[in-house]
């Protein structure tokens, strides 16, 4: 099956996850999910808690690795990813429980996520003479685009701890964006912001998407949000996929709606 | 004319870029960096940016609206425009769209150059209603890139295209410039719009450039300079100071990289003239005593002798009287330790002179500032002369007048003790409005300013209110409500004052919590609280409120005048008053009549002997939607106290109600 679909793939899908089986112990996370990601789009995971949506990202991620499946990423298929590899290939991700270094500021969190890309090796940077020296500028003034874009140019030297959980949110998102990726993972990006809060995380995801041509895959509970700004859906239910398609067929299948309501469990 | 050397301000560009062509005009941070923009680049920009607008049709007389916060690329897009013999229109750039038709359509605006997508945006939403509007250019593409619109261009590609048409008429921009004079409109102004509709208020260049000479050679303003432009470009303030001053003597102008970071911008800078309405001084002032309470006991003892020392004597060193040797070696002391880092943190170091006016300042407020050896003097103008009518001179700051007539203006008070203004300054009217210039202007040229005053026997102007607000208690005492307002907002805790009184027995008051400055007080105290609603109903808070009142009214027992005006009952707001709501102007004055409207019950109440009161109010939300809010406001009594004339006794406390 995997052959007959590798044939027929459309040439703008750039991430594609084939027949995924995820367990611990007894307990199955995933099972036999299938969908793709296509070039620029914005893809939604949904579903109840524990249907499987942060693990599934965890297995794009290289985080987990899946019993069965195979993953289809950057022209190649694989059986696992590997977070390294993930990584420099230009897959980065938010985290559901924000991860950042409390201790350090803004600045340094969002330079962290250059980490990948730079090439000057430790004494030279420990040195901070010649090749290291430029280097780090050309990624400075990286991310001060970035800190410009999600407008945070007055917290740029604040610790990361002492930030609102909004803001912090944000700045996670700005280190995702500090590598470049071309696939955006963000897990639950406007989970406890308020209305504004979320109205401004929406135009930063629609804007990364638009303006930097960035696929995003994106794990969100509030369905409001999610409708507005995805391209298409994935639903997720105790580790099955149960609707896969544009958000109004999505919105209107029997299924979801149940799934959503939580008759029959 | 003749005794101006320059009559316009495209010349004054001219000028400074060929004098001091490698300083700069402007600085601005791009990507975290400070970047300037010489007087030479500037003009090169300017001219680029003038051949673009003439290319796309703008011709001599259109209007230009300019909407945004304060970029270098709008003021320049000011010079463009006046060059081409156009008059430029800067908005509030924080109103919502629909306020904004009435002044585009006023103005007759047809071109406009806005900041970013937020302004775009207001514009196409409102874009059938407005009649002139064709042009609008952007100055930050973000968001922009799928806005596929004839009549919407970037700043960048504009100057693109001005400079290749440029290349082929190099005299272009000469010419047009040599075309300007004096007496050609510079700036249409805005009023804020305290009573009615705003009015356009037409200034020319020899105006603004009168006051901008005079006033810079009153407090010696050269090109080394630096000034921080941050308030609003719609404001006849920043278009004095950062804009008419700054064009005349060729200090730089330093542009934050945005609102929220003002602050820091400022320490980086270490600006030496300075300018902030006073609600900027007293939200520093709170956020010193705020950090103050939680220090430790040692700091805040070396704090409070520190303050009480400058209090004493700094004041008269600032003002160059004689203080004695021990006094004078203790404030050297305390400087070293405290007040000079206490500058710096302000971001005050470096200033030689800085200003305040918009509203009445504390005088406590004021003297916080002149005492740690800031240079904060007043001054007093309003939209229509310029903000140019009286300065405060070096060594005679009197803490509670704005000063003397400024050099080129008179002043006299009327019968009414309304402050009459003519001079240099003084509007050429109100756009398209001749009956309403015919009645601010009256035969000898005098403009009537609105405000109540008083002139003492130094020439010193003090002003005590609007004086329409100005009013008489049924006991037929006088009435000025700002005077009681500015007195209790002075304490951190409160940020806005309404006061009632007018043809009344006793006065009252709706008083607006400081929600930063009590939230902080609640925490130290582990009082929980939901939010705003909630803390502004708090027992604890009440009683808080009703502390400073008493202090207030207690205060007021020695004024000779206003002794009757203690505050008897009050209570707190559920919701911060807000421009959104059209409750205070854009430049946050309180519209009284409005208020007083919108919280009828609620002043019903307090003339009764309820305790509380329900009300429900409607808001509007950031993003235009409307919403109700309802809660039950509780209402207390203050002790009001009178001092016995007959004897010398000590006052008499008595409770009312």
């Amino acid at each position: 099956m995997s052959t007959n679909s590798s044939t027929q793939i459309d040439p703008r899908v750039v991430l594609r996850v084939e027949n995924i089986s995820l367990s611990f112990g007894g307990v199955k996370a995933l099972n036999n999910i299938s969908f793709d990601v296509k070039e620029h789009e914005i893809r939604s995971i949904i579903g109840p808690n524990g249907a499987g949506k942060s693990s599934m990202l965890n297995v794009i991620n290289g985080i987990y690795h899946p019993q069965e499946g195979s993953i289809f990423f950057n022209d190649k298929t694989r059986n696992r990813m590997n977070p390294t590899d993930v990584a420099r290939h230009g897959i980065a991700r938010t985290f559901q429980n924000i991860a950042l270094f409390k201790g350090m500021t803004v600045l340094d969190n969002i330079m962290t996520g250059r980490n990948t890309l730079m090439k000057s090796n430790f004494l030279w940077n420990a040195l901070w003479v010649g090749k290291a020296r430029a280097e780090e500028e050309e990624h400075r003034a990286k991310v001060e685009e970035i800190i410009d874009f999600l407008e945070i140019q007055h917290i740029r030297k604040t610790p990361v701890g002492k930030l609102a959980y909004g803001l912090q949110k944000r700045v996670e998102l700005a280190r995702a964006l500090a590598a470049e990726p071309t696939l955006l993972l963000l897990d639950e990006p406007m989970a406890g912001m308020n209305v504004e809060e979320k109205q401004d995380m929406c135009r930063f995801i629609l804007e990364v998407n638009n303006q930097y041509g960035m696929t995003i895959v994106l794990i969100e509970h509030d369905m409001g949000v999610v409708m507005d700004i995805s391209d298409r859906i994935v639903v997720l239910d105790y580790g099955k996929k149960i609707g896969d398609g544009l958000p109004e067929i999505v919105k209107n299948d029997p299924e979801v709606i149940k799934a959503y309501l939580g008759s029959g469990h | 004319m003749s005794d101006l050397a320059v009559t316009t301000f495209p010349q004054l560009l001219l000028q400074h870029a060929s004098e001091i062509p490698n300083c700069a005009a402007y600085r601005e941070k791009h990507l975290g960096i400070w970047q300037e923009i010489s007087w030479s680049e500037n003009l090169e920009q300017i001219s680029a940016i003038a051949c673009g607008f003439s290319k796309d049709g703008f011709a001599r007389g259109m209007k230009l609206a300019i909407i945004g916060e304060n970029r270098p690329k709008l003021y320049q897009t000011m010079v463009a425009v006046q060059s081409l013999g156009g008059v430029p229109v800067p908005l509030y750039q924080d109103a919502v769209a629909t306020e904004m038709i009435h002044v585009l359509n006023d103005a007759q605006v047809s071109f406009a150059v806005v900041e970013d997508q937020e302004q775009v945006d207001k514009l196409l939403e409102i874009k059938d209603q407005l009649k002139y509007l064709t042009h609008i250019y952007f100055e930050d593409p973000k968001g922009l890139k799928d806005y596929k619109l004839a009549e919407l261009k970037s700043i960048d590609q504009l100057i693109e295209e001005g400079s290749a048409h440029q290349a082929l008429n190099a005299d272009f921009f000469i010419n047009e410039v040599n075309k300007c004079k004096g007496d050609d409109l510079s700036i249409i102004l805005y009023t804020s719009g305290t009573t009615g509709m705003p009015k356009g208020v037409a200034h020319t260049h020899e105006n603004f450039i009168r006051a901008g000479t005079q006033s810079t050679q009153f407090d010696k303003l050269r090109h080394t300079d630096n000034i921080l432009a941050y308030l609003p470009m719609a404001w006849v303030g920043d278009h004095l100071f950062s804009f008419a001053q700054a064009m005349v003597s060729g200090m730089t102008v330093n542009c934050p990289e945005s609102k929220e970071t003002v602050m820091s911008d400022m320490r980086e800078i270490g600006p030496t003239y300075y300018f902030a309405p006073p609600r900027i001084f007293e939200g520093l002032l709170t956020s010193v005593t705020i950090r103050m309470q939680d220090a430790g006991a040692l700091k805040q003892s070396l704090y409070k002798w520190a303050m009480d020392h400058a209090k004493k004597v700094g004041g008269d060193i600032l003002d160059g009287k004689s203080v004695g040797l021990i006094d004078r070696l203790l404030y050297a002391f305390y400087d070293l330790t405290l007040y000079a880092p206490l500058r710096n943190v302000l971001g005050m170091g470096r200033i030689r002179v800085a200003y305040t006016a918009g509203e009445a300042i504390g005088p406590d407020l004021f003297r916080f500032y002149r005492s740690m050896g800031i240079n904060l003097k007043q001054f007093y103008g309003q939209t229509e002369t310029c903000a140019y009518v009286c300065l405060q001179p070096d060594g005679h700051v009197k803490y509670n007048s704005v000063g003397i007539a400024a050099p080129g203006m008179q002043i006299k008070l009327d019968e009414h003790g309304e402050v009459l203004v003519k001079g240099i300054s003084v509007m050429q009217g109100y756009f398209n409005r001749p009956q309403d210039t015919a009645n601010a202007i009256d035969e000898s040229g005098y403009f009537h300013t609105g405000d109540a005053g008083a002139i003492d026997s130094d020439g010193h102007l003090r002003i005590i209110d609007r004086a329409k607000d100005v009013g008489k208690m049924l006991n037929g005492k006088l009435f000025a409500p700002k005077y009681i307002e500015n007195k209790l907002k002075f304490f951190p805790y409160i940020k806005e004052v309404v006061v009632f009184g007018h043809e009344r027995e006793t006065i009252t008051a709706f008083i607006n919590i400081d929600f930063e400055a009590i939230a902080n007080w609640a925490e130290r105290r582990q009082i929980s609280f939901a939010g705003y609603i909630d803390l502004a109903a708090k027992d604890q808070v009440y009683e808080l409120i009703q502390s400073c009142v008493n202090e207030v009214n207690e205060d007021l027992i020695a004024d000779e005048i206003l002794s009757h005006a203690q505050v008897s009952r009050f209570l707190i707001l559920h919701k911060e008053l807000d421009p959104d709501d059209d409750e205070l102007t854009r430049t946050r004055k309180v519209r009284r009549g409005f208020i007083a409207e919108k919280y009828a019950p609620l002043i019903d109440a307090l003339y009764s002997d309820k305790s509380d009161q329900f009300i429900e109010t409607k808001v509007k939300f950031e993003d235009g939607r409307e919403g109700v809010i309802s809660a039950t406001v509780k209402i207390r009594d203050a002790l009001t106290q009178y001092a016995k004339n007959s004897d010398n006794s000590r006052a008499e406390l008595t409770h009312e109600h």
